[in-house]
């Protein structure tokens, strides 16, 4: 614990240097607030819009949470069967990989025209951006195991049962551990993207709306709340890794 | 306890035979080392025994049935440790039993004492050096309900004190349990300090050379290394390793 803090010393300091010319910059070169607010200005309206703002926090937190659930769970759900019939993956593994190419944005309008703007079309959206590097990550995982193992696994007699769940599932867990990483990023985005297209609540919604309004200070709100949720999550996935994933750290040989 | 026997088994891949025509036995509780060069299709055999290919001819009889094809009839250490990264060492060494039913865990903490390895019974195999390694994968082996051990050049990978640690480790531990071992080698003396009969194989394909059975007293000692009679088998072997036919 007393490393990771050191650790995170050095960057914690390069942010407050930056707030910190960020904040002179504004004030000696007198540039408008609409245009580029002060920190400072911003934190001030984090505090004053907060009674506002809690509803669209949470709406786009739920939004994100749930489509990541999904999401998630449909990813590894597809991995898992495209990785027992290897016919079905050499078919559709090119076209994820393609459709991985597909920026969101463009497929959102279409979702909007086929399923309306009802929580639908969000999720799907949320689904779709998570999905990719779920599957992508636990294809690849899986394929990695380490044929070392799997010789031993397979002298020794084990099942293909045996053989999943002893080695190839623990195997990929930190490969699909980085799946769900960048997936739950990607959710909050999702989320945020989604609302842009239309919503009655969320920091999307509440980001055009102060943009349509040159309330810049408060897209800046949005961007730092949205920053901080990704963080959120971004923690407490590293958390539960650091549970499941065991043994996998680089040690040195401590009793050679 | 089980014996092992292997009838005139014959395996080509393609066009290029591995196996010519090897027949030998593996009696109930008796350590019979494989001799060959390195790519003398030893670990064909052993894919053969452990049932991932099948022959073209011959059989494998354990306990005088056929195991042909068959999986799991024999415990295994290969020439790397193998351990799991994710699993701590005692998980590791009750993962042979685990395949097979429920693991003895009073015997796995027996046997780690033996092994000396009770204090990293909870650390990782990242933690551990290459001859610890090596001993939990020979536990691990040990610790599986088959009667019949196959050592595939466990100890290849060591430096030479370890190696000759190991092999006192391992004679020790053997004596106590005395399972059949068929323990394959690329090391004359490795096979002749440790095993009761060394079969000799010659390549391209390989064939049964000679068959050696030194009758060295057990327990024994690591000087017998160097006694007048060890160094006298080590010739006989090697000139009948270097001899053509």
């Amino acid at each position: 614990m007393g490393l990771s803090i050191k650790k995170s010393f050095a960057p914690f300091i390069f942010i407050i240097i930056l707030l910190v010319i960020w904040e002179l910059a504004t004030r000696m070169l007198v540039i408008p607030t609409w245009l580029l607010p002060a920190p400072s200005l911003i934190s001030k309206e984090m505090i004053t819009s907060w009674p506002t703002f809690q509803q669209h926090f949470f709406a786009t937190t739920q939004l994100a949470v749930i489509g990541f659930i999904i999401g998630v769970s449909f990813g590894l759900l597809l991995a898992l069967i495209l990785h027992m019939f290897p016919r079905i993956r050499a078919t559709i593994y090119p076209l994820l990989i393609m459709s991985q190419n597909i920026p969101i944005i463009v497929l959102a309008p279409l979702l909007v025209i086929w399923f309306g703007f009802g929580i639908f079309p969000k999720i799907f959206v949320i689904i779709l951006v998570c999905f990719f590097p779920i599957v992508i990550a636990t294809l690849d995982g899986l394929a990695q195991t380490s044929q070392e193992l799997m010789h031993y696994m397979q002298m020794a007699g084990a099942s293909k049962r045996q053989i999943f769940f002893k080695l190839e599932l623990p195997h990929a867990l930190s490969a699909i551990f980085s799946g769900i990483k960048i997936a739950a990023t990607y959710s909050v985005m999702g989320a945020v993207i989604s609302e842009w297209l239309g919503a009655n609540r969320g920091m999307g919604l509440y980001m055009t709306l102060a943009q349509s309004s040159f309330r810049t200070d408060r897209v800046f709100v949005a961007i730092v709340f949205i920053m901080l949720l990704c963080l959120c999550f971004f923690t407490i996935i590293l958390l539960i890794e650091h549970q499941l994933v065991k043994g996998t750290k680089k040690g040195s040989a401590e009793y050679e | 306890m089980s014996n092992l026997v292997i009838k005139q088994l014959s395996k080509s891949f393609g066009s290029k035979k591995v196996l010519d025509q090897i027949s030998f036995d593996v009696k109930v509780g008796e350590f019979v080392s494989i001799l060959g060069p390195s790519g003398s299709g030893k670990s064909t055999l052993f894919n053969l025994i452990g049932g991932r290919y099948l022959p073209d001819q011959g059989d494998i009889l354990i306990d005088n049935k056929s195991i042909v094809g068959k999986a799991g009839q024999m415990s295994y250490m290969p020439q790397s440790p193998s351990l799991f990264p994710w699993r701590t060492i005692m998980k590791n060494i009750v993962l042979g039993a685990e395949l097979k039913g429920k693991p003895d865990l009073a015997l796995a903490e027996q046997m780690l004492k033996k092994a000396g390895l009770t204090e990293v019974a909870d650390a990782y195999p990242s933690a551990l050096s290459g001859g610890m390694k090596q001993r939990a994968a020979f536990i691990r082996a040990l610790l599986s309900p088959q009667d019949l051990l196959c050592l595939d050049e466990p100890f290849s990978a060591l430096d030479e004190f370890t190696r000759l640690d190991m092999q006192n480790w391992l004679l020790s531990v053997w004596e106590t349990y005395r399972k059949s071992v068929l323990f394959i080698t690329h090391s004359i003396e490795e096979a002749l300090y440790l095993s009761d009969r060394i079969v000799i194989l010659n390549t391209n394909p390989a064939r049964i050379k000679a068959v050696f059975e030194p009758k060295f007293e057990r327990p024994r000692p690591p000087e017998l290394l160097l006694t007048d009679d060890f160094l006298a088998w080590k010739r006989r072997i090697y000139q009948t390793i270097k001899t053509d036919d």
